[in-house]
This record gives structure tokens, C-alpha cells and sequence, in this order.
């Protein structure tokens, strides 16, 4: 259910829903310099995708963090790492 | 790649920010006549964005006793507690902190920031969870990330959430570090605490208080926000600092349980710091038996927040959640915000100037913080300020 396409998907939604004017914002866009997401947005985003998800997701997980493909990478890494696969 | 490329985003809107002289990210103080009072450049200015909440900074009893200090024991202690030795006066300050708190623990540092940084980063180890408020200061952030602690945050003031993502943990809740702030910095609003307690006890972990902005300022006795609301036996730590009502520098942690002490030997912020210079901790100490004897200070305060909130708020500005020593008032844009701040100074009020992302969601505010040295009159002069430049704003309350 948690793949990593599924998440990238939702951040993307998430993103365009944040952003005015971000509907070009893709799997590859930087979310600081292209999108200008300062911090405190990259970790309001998380907790939507916590609450989404119904899931547990330290902030830790967005250190080196850059584009939206990178933080579904992170997520499911972090999950496969408590959980075993997903 | 040069060492500074990395900073050239930030470096590009701050100079576009800074043309103004002065500038809000590099403000100068010239002259400081009084705890309310100043001059920057040519203009005086009533002090408003200070947190000196007390108005102790000029307390004649604390600079006679960091007069006394420096002279006989000097201006600096030159080392750390642990390699160097802890003046006497260092452990009389924990001991009166430690009775006028009621609590059996109390570690003093040198700086607030160090406080939290020394006590959270050495507690929220890598295989311990993080429950912080999301408007925590960056100080809690900082020292979560040092520690290594996984770190889930919960919307702020929201004990139903705090409770949701508790939840969500599982077995892990039951040994959570759970952080919050008495007065938040930004808006002046208070944390729930009995609801957060609420939750503590149905679900377990630990509580931590940093109470930066309340202490001294609220409760019956000073203690800050667990005091007022009756809560003070659930917190295992109240954080503090010495840099806002006991208007000098420094920080202290005062730990339910005098197993804290261990924290001496763990904590390297404590560990690795050098200590609290004499002059320092004498008129903190000073400051604090003042606290302690004169409660109609915190009167004052609370009638000068009332005072101001409710001449601004009469103005229609969009103000802070409730009444406050931390008086924030919203001003729109980020380029608005610098010419209001900067218009203020010519009005012959200083006050903060605190952009987002520092701001919670996204705001630009203007941070008044209101002293019981404040006179009636100058409260009125700083709405006056306000009042003149109210039609600069095309904001509704």
C-alpha cells in the first residue's frame, strides 16, 4: 500500500495544495530554491502526511531532503527500517 | 563551490531587506538611558522589544550586588564547573532556585539556549521520541537534533493532537519526552497545560516546561505557567532562563526528582561550557529575591499588557490570541513589515521586527514585549505610535 510512487504522488498533491502557483512542481523540483518551502513548511507537510498515513514520522527523516522524489524515498526507508518491508 | 555559495538564497532577501538604515537584522542601540529608554542614532526610543518583563535591568540592588561580585571574586570564572570548579555563589544560586522553585534539583548554564541544549540533548538520546509543540522555540529543536532523538511534532496548543500522535506510538509514548513552552514568543499564547497533563497522565511520559517568557511572569508566586495552573507536580522539568525577568544571562533546568543531578556528569553543554561570570549570578540572585518579595511587579506587568492590547486592539490591528506580556501585532508583507517597524523608530518606539519563518504560520508581526518599568505614559505614547501609523495598513482587525 506504501509504495513509493503511491507517497510521491501524495506529496505532489500536498505541495500544489500549499504553493500558489506550484502546479508545475514535480517528482524532481528543489522545494527550497525552485518552490521556496522554507523548514517549517517541510515539516507542516510531514504531519499532513503523518495524519494521511495514520502513521508515526520524526522530522529527522527530511535531513538532506531536497525534492519531492527524495522525501517519498526518506518516508519509505524510515518505514521499512521500524517496520521490515512495505 | 565557495563556503559561503550555500547562504547566497538568504544572502539575496536579507540585502533586499536591508537598504534601511537602521536595519531591522542588525539593529543598534546606541545609548540605553533606563530599562524603557534608549537612543538609536539620532532618535530616543521607548524601549518596547526587550523582555525585560520586571524591568530589573537597572535594579539598583542587583548592580550593587554585581558590583560586589566583581570585586571580590572578579570578572570572569575563565573555565568550566567540571574541569575548573563551581564558585560558591554557582551552587547558592541552584539553592535558592531550587527553594524559591520548591523543587530538590536545579543545574544552572550559562545561556538559556545552553539550558535546553544541555538538558533535552542529553535526555532525548537517538533511541528516544520527541513530542514537541510545533511552535516550540529553536532552541528545543536544536537540542532535539543534538540528542539525536526522533522528533514528532504536534500542532500547537492542541492536546488532542498531542494525544492522537501518542497514539500512534504505541508502547514508545509510555517513556516520550513531551515539550512545551509556558508563554510561546511569537504570539504570547500559553500552552494548555492541564489538558496536556491530562493526556501524560492517561498515557505516560515525561514532561518538560520551558518557561523562557513565563517565569516570573506568571503564577501566584512567579513560578510561572505550571504554577498558575496548578500543575507543577507533573512537570519533571521546568527550563528557564536568566535573560528576560532576572534581566541578565544564563539558564537553568529544576528537575522534579533530584536524580537530575546525574546530568552533571552526562550533559556535555554543561560539561563544556565555561560557567556563569560572579557578576552574573550576583545580580540574577539579586534579581530573584526581588521576584520573590515583590509580587506588585508582576501586577504592573499584567496591567501594562492590558493596557497596551487593548489600545491597539481598539486601533484594529490584528493582534495575539489574548492578553500577554509578549504583544505581537500582524503587518501584512515582509516589505510592509520593514517600513512599519522602521516608521516606529521615527514615532520613538522600539519594538521587534520578526519575519516569517520564524513567525507560526507564515506571518509577519511586529513584537512589542511590555515592562513593569513601563509607565502608564509611555504605554499610551507606543498606542499613540500605533495610532499614527494605523491608516499606513490597509488591514482589518
Amino acid at each position: 500500500m506504501f509504495t513509493q510512487d503511491v507517497i510521491l504522488e501524495n506529496v505532489l498533491v500536498c505541495l500544489r495544495d500549499m504553493i500558489p502557483g506550484a502546479e508545475t512542481v514535480g517528482p524532481d523540483s528543489d522545494m527550497v530554491d525552485d518552490l521556496g518551502l522554507e523548514s517549517v513548511k517541510m515539516m507542516d507537510l510531514l504531519m499532513k502526511l503523518e495524519d494521511d498515513y495514520d502513521l508515526s514520522i520524526p522530522i529527522n527523516i527530511l535531513m538532506d531532503v531536497r525534492t519531492p522524489r527524495q522525501l517519498a524515498a526518506s518516508l519509505i526507508g524510515y518505514l521499512e527500517k521500524r517496520n521490515g518491508p512495505v | 563551490m565557495g563556503l559561503y555559495d550555500k547562504f547566497s538564497r538568504l544572502a539575496a532577501e536579507r540585502s533586499s531587506l536591508q537598504s534601511l538604515d537602521p536595519s531591522p537584522f542588525g539593529t543598534r542601540i546606541d545609548v540605553v538611558y533606563s530599562s524603557t529608554r534608549g537612543r538609536i542614532g539620532g532618535t530616543d526610543v521607548i524601549l518596547a522589544g526587550t523582555n525585560n518583563y520586571l524591568g530589573l535591568t537597572f535594579d539598583e540592588d542587583a548592580i550593587e550586588a554585581a558590583r560586589h561580585a566583581l570585586t571580590v571574586e572578579g570578572t570572569g570564572t575563565t573555565g568550566s564547573r567540571m574541569a575548573n570548579g563551581s564558585y560558591g555563589s554557582h551552587s547558592a544560586l541552584e539553592s535558592e532556585l531550587a527553594t524559591f522553585l520548591n523543587r530538590p534539583s536545579v543545574m544552572v548554564f550559562s545561556t538559556g539556549y545552553v539550558a535546553n541544549l544541555g538538558i533535552i540533548g542529553t535526555l532525548a538520546g537517538p533511541r528516544e521520541v520527541v513530542l514537541l509543540d510545533a511552535d516550540c522555540h529553536a532552541s528545543i529543536y536544536d537540542a532535539c537534533t543534538l540528542g539525536g532523538a526522533e522528533i514528532i511534532r504536534f500542532h500547537h496548543n492542541d492536546a488532542k493532537d498531542l494525544e492522537r500522535r501518542m497514539l500512534r506510538l504505541g508502547d514508545r509514548a509510555k517513556d516520550a519526552l513531551i515539550i512545551v513552552e509556558g508563554i510561546y514568543s511569537m504570539l504570547g499564547d500559553v500552552a494548555p497545560l492541564k489538558e496536556i497533563v491530562d493526556v501524560k497522565r492517561r498515557l505516560g511520559g515525561f514532561l518538560l516546561v520551558d518557561e523562557a517568557h513565563s517565569f516570573g511572569v506568571m503564577g501566584a508566586n512567579g513560578r510561572g505557567l505550571a504554577e498558575e495552573q496548578d500543575v507543577e507536580d507533573d512537570v519533571d522539568i521546568i527550563l528557564g532562563t536568566f535573560s528576560k525577568s532576572l534581566a541578565a544571562i544564563g539558564g537553568f533546568a529544576a528537575g522534579r526528582s533530584s536524580e537530575m543531578e546525574v546530568l552533571r556528569y552526562a550533559s556535555r553543554p554543561y560539561i563544556f561550557t565555561a560557567s556563569p561570570s560572579p557578576s552574573v549570578v550576583a545580580s540574577v540572585r539579586s534579581a530573584l529575591k526581588t521576584i520573590a518579595a515583590r509580587p506588585q511587579l508582576r501586577e504592573k506587568l499584567w496591567s501594562n499588557a492590558q493596557r497596551l492590547y487593548d489600545g491597539l486592539a481598539a486601533l484594529g490591528y490584528s493582534m495575539g490570541p489574548r492578553v500577554s506580556p509578549v504583544v505581537p501585532v500582524m503587518v501584512g508583507s515582509k516589505e510592509q513589515g520593514v517600513k512599519f517597524w522602521r516608521a516606529l523608530i521615527d514615532q520613538g518606539v522600539y519594538v521587534n521586527l520578526v519575519l516569517p519563518p520564524a513567525t507560526p504560520s507564515g506571518v509577519t508581526l511586529v513584537r512589542c514585549s511590555v515592562s513593569a518599568a513601563h509607565t502608564s505614559v509611555q504605554i499610551d505614547q507606543i498606542i499613540e505610535a500605533f495610532a499614527a501609523l494605523r491608516p499606513s495598513l490597509k488591514l482589518t482587525a
